[in-house]
């Protein structure tokens, strides 16, 4: 396959950045996306020009480092993919890709590709844990979990961290990726006493980051590689409401 | 010149006697403790953001010390550690099938086919049931029966079923737990975390290890960061082989530089090869994926009985099938421990019965367990396998066979550590991956997230109070001389490598090592072999130095310049690598010598002569190493050929 690639290049975060037009030929289908840009660096490198910068790790969809805005959708047009994931077999000989890194006001950029993510760690920071130091564990058995309750905390908890999410949400909004883990820790029993004040302590932080509301357009689940499901603002929304109620109440405890 | 040089054998392992399900409480009474007022006076370095340093790292700092952490990707919770697939052992016996710390301990010392210490392997299998109960107190969703309790799967090398999980994801799972646990130590400012940088030096002072040189890789700022201990938990070496199943960046320069600074290198030459992971497709390749070793409880692997038989799996008949693991290893079946596996795979193909492209591939068949169990249930077990598997090769498993092919997974040797888990060089202590770890020669599978996590959680956290017992150690700053010169070599190596400006790519000489590992040092090694490699990899290195070519600066975001620094290294390591295997004159678990095999084909153990850990000592670029022996006494677990058959 013939390819014409149009990719954005800033060099730090001062420069305003544009799109570079790149011809890459005798791409194999077989390629994964980015094996598709490492051809292309190589052929970058030798020729004198500086290759194009892009986050990336382990290459299998589990670490959430890589992520890019493919033809203006996050992780490219494979539903349920990362880009490392997404194979060159998903576009046409002749094709234009346009390759962009995540737009969002929280994930400002870093170099060419690559944005800084880390509002998503001081979200889970204000509060995305069950406290438990080690050591203090009781016998894993003695607090049953109901399957359907652990199932449905495994499908939370399968949140990558990606920002996928935060950059196909029209708000910049990095509502998905907090619910998931607020629903994935208030459907276990564990995650009880800390229920509330941890619903507080996200969303705040969310806010601080400089996220964007939510305002259901449920875009960021359609672009989650890993389905995370729109329910799950739900869920955060009604202990947010709880949470806030009780707030006002100044009850402690239940 | 020799290619070594042998010096004294080690003495102390620190290792407690007596009887061996004491030593590790007693080591803990025997330690010297640091009080709560002392440990916020004390600062300990965390070097990697795993299982096993995400966890040292939370529970340091709920102790009470003030932790400074480093990782080269962005976020902490993103460590390699992230991808293990298949789950975790612990000794619970839920099943009431035999299981107990004594048959995990038994089997783990046996499957890593005798090399490695009793008394560590004992430790781990103690604490190993702690492990489940803090993750789950934690959070972790593991997969649990309808009852509301924990299930759990059977794994390669053992009988019992013991391997917690969490679908495909286990390693992802338990990642986040300590994420969330070391997030909540940042939250309430006891760790001070430091994502996107990578260390490129050890500072030691007086003998002791008291800080890094790091690289911040957005800006290229090099500072000196400073503590009363340092902890390597860093992973492990596989990228040498350029393809491997680590992610991109995993490396062994944080290991490879304390190396360098005094601490011993052991049995680097034991690699894991892991037997099920998706084929090369072609040149371009840039890693491999692997498919957790748990599909190989309800998938069976075939290839045809005839060479060269190109019909489509499913018009091949059954009696024209080989399941040859099944046929060798009757009692273990497809369930053989991966060094077997691996090899066996790669026997049916040197015999020319591999299939697909450049038959250098197996079939792992669910057509069985489909029938038997129904789609929904190996969806429900495998569907996020299933997924992984169709969208790298364009096929679907529910209806053709998966192809599989081993690739370098996970490496045995790291650097020494002593019981404490400390290495040669005082206050460096060194867990996880990262250390020679207590596989022995190979491990089993849903161990290494059980070791990450006890040496991180347990193990790590109690014993290095006994060495800051003597702490705080003398403050230091930027200016000490030992500082000085660390931070000026990171500098000189950076310009260097940005000064060659050749016409070769950092990537093209990476993938050139990587084959000369494959094809010499990987699942079948020899004399002949290792030595030509060891003349390759010398060779390529000088051209690395003439002809690499890094563009950009030092002074802010420059992936290939982070890059050049870590294949830089991995020359250096590849080296010792094959003297290592060469010297090893026997066949044992990753270590396959083509000298030393059976009748049958099988690893040829040399218990009178190779009965110890071979751990190295850097004396100079260029000069032999000299070899340190530590001798491995088996009072429980007698050596025996291992048999799965």
């Amino acid at each position: 396959m013939n390819l014409t690639l149009r990719i954005w290049r800033q060099s730090g975060p001062e420069d305003k950045g544009r799109m570079v037009t790149y011809q890459v030929d005798d791409v194999s289908p077989d390629m994964s996306f980015l094996e598709m840009l490492d051809v292309l660096n190589e052929r970058l490198i030798l020729a004198g020009e500086e290759p194009v910068a892009f986050d990336h790790d382990c290459r299998e969809g589990i670490c959430g480092m890589c992520g890019m805005m493919i033809n203006g959708v996050a992780h490219g047009p494979q539903r349920g993919t990362t880009t490392c994931q997404l194979h060159m077999r998903q576009f046409s000989d002749g094709d234009t890709i346009d390759i962009e890194p995540w737009r969002a006001q929280a994930f400002p950029v870093i170099k060419d590709l690559v944005v800084n993510r880390s509002a998503f760690d001081k979200i889970i920071a204000a509060g995305g844990y069950i406290t438990a130091p080690t050591g203090s564990a009781p016998e894993a058995h003695s607090v049953p979990v109901a399957k359907a309750n652990a199932d449905a905390a495994f499908e939370a908890a399968a949140c990558i961290g990606c920002g996928a999410c935060v950059a196909a949400c029209p708000n910049g909004s990095g509502m998905l990726f907090t619910a998931a883990k607020v629903t994935q820790l208030s459907l276990l029993p564990q995650g009880q006493p800390e229920r509330y004040t941890r619903v507080i302590g996200m969303v705040e932080a969310h806010d601080e980051a400089g996220f964007g509301g939510c305002t259901n357009a449920g875009e960021c689940t359609v672009a989650c590689p890993k389905g995370i499901p729109l329910n799950t603002i739900g869920r955060l929304n009604r202990d947010y409401l709880k949470a806030t109620t009780k707030q006002a109440d100044n009850t402690p405890g239940s | 010149m020799d290619l070594y040089i042998e010096g004294d054998p080690i003495a102390d392992t620190k290792a407690p006697d007596g009887p061996i399900e004491t030593r590790w409480e007693r080591r803990r009474f025997e330690a010297k403790l640091v009080n709560p007022a002392n440990r916020r006076k004390m600062t300990v370095i965390v070097v990697g953001t795993g299982l096993a340093g995400g966890s040292a790292a939370a529970t340091l700092a709920e102790q009470g010390y003030k932790v400074k952490s480093y990782c080269y990707q962005d976020s902490p919770r993103r460590a390699h550690s992230i991808a293990a697939q298949g789950g975790i052992n612990a000794a619970k016996n839920y099943r009431n099938d035999g299981d107990s710390v004594h048959r995990l301990f038994y089997d783990t010392v046996k499957g890593g086919d005798f090399r490695s210490r009793e008394s560590n392997v004992h430790r781990l299998a103690e604490v190993s049931v702690n492990i489940i109960d803090q993750c789950v107190a934690q959070g972790v969703p593991f997969a649990r029966e309808y009852g509301g309790l924990l299930d759990t799967r059977s794994f390669g090398g053992a009988q019992v079923q013991r391997t917690f999980y969490a679908r495909g994801q286990t390693g992802q799972q338990l990642l986040l737990g300590a994420y969330q646990a070391l997030e909540r130590q940042v939250g309430l400012g006891n760790v001070e975390m430091n994502a996107r940088h990578e260390m490129l030096e050890l500072i030691v002072v007086d003998g002791r290890a008291r800080g890094i040189v790091v690289r911040d890789l957005v800006t290229g700022e090099i500072t000196t960061e400073f503590a009363d201990a340092v902890v390597l938990a860093s992973g492990g070496y596989g990228n040498v082989f350029y393809l491997s199943t680590n992610a991109k960046g995993c490396n062994v320069t944080a290991t490879w530089r304390a190396h360098r600074k005094g601490a011993y290198f052991a049995n680097p030459c034991f690699t894991q090869i892991h037997p099920t992971c998706i084929p090369v497709s072609g040149d371009h390749q840039s890693k491999l994926t692997l498919m957790s070793e748990s599909l190989r409880n309800d998938g069976r692997v075939w290839v045809p009985k005839a060479k060269g038989d190109d019909r489509a799996p499913r018009d091949i008949p059954e009696d024209e099938r080989d399941y040859y693991l099944e046929r060798i290893y009757p009692s273990f079946g497809n369930l053989v421990p991966r060094d077997i596996a691996s090899r066996a795979a790669k026997a049916v193909c040197d015999q020319g019965r591999g299939v697909g492209p450049g038959g250098l591939g197996v079939y792992l068949d669910f057509a069985d367990a489909i029938s038997r169990l129904g789609r929904k249930a190996i969806e429900a077990k495998y569907g996020n396998l299933f997924e992984m598997y169709e969208r790298i090769t364009g096929e679907d498993p529910y209806e053709v066979p998966m192809r599989i092919y081993p690739a370098v997974h996970y490496t045995m040797g790291g650097l020494w550590v002593d019981y404490d888990l400390q290495s040669t060089i005082p206050g460096l202590f060194v867990i996880g991956e990262a250390n020679f770890s207590d596989h022995g020669a190979n491990r089993l599978g849903a161990s290494a997230l059980m070791q990450g996590l006890a040496d991180g959680y347990f193990v790590l956290p109690n014993t290095i109070a006994n060495y800051l017992a003597a702490g705080p150690f003398e403050k230091l700053d930027a200016s000490h001389p030992a500082a000085v010169e660390a931070r000026r070599d990171v500098e000189d190596r950076i310009q260097r490598l940005l000064a060659v400006n050749g016409d070769r790519t950092v990537d093209s000489f990476h993938r050139e090592l990587g084959q000369i590992m494959w094809d010499h040092c990987g699942m079948e090694r020899s004399e002949a072999g290792l030595r030509k490699a060891i003349d390759e990899i010398r060779a390529l290195r000088d051209q690395f130095w003439q002809r690499v070519r890094v563009l950009g600066d030092g002074d802010g975001l420059n992936q290939s310049l982070e890059k050049a620094g870590r294949v830089a290294d991995f020359f250096e390591l590849a080296e010792l690598m094959c003297i290592d295997a060469l010297h090893r004159e026997e066949s044992c678990g990753g270590h396959f010598r083509a000298e030393h095999q059976t009748e049958d084909g099988e690893a040829q153990r040399d218990d009178e002569n190779f009965s110890y850990v071979a751990a190295w000592e850097f004396t100079g670029t260029g000069k032999p190493s000299v070899l340190h022996k530590e001798d491995l006494k088996f009072e429980y677990v007698h050596p025996t050929q291992r048999s799965y058959k």
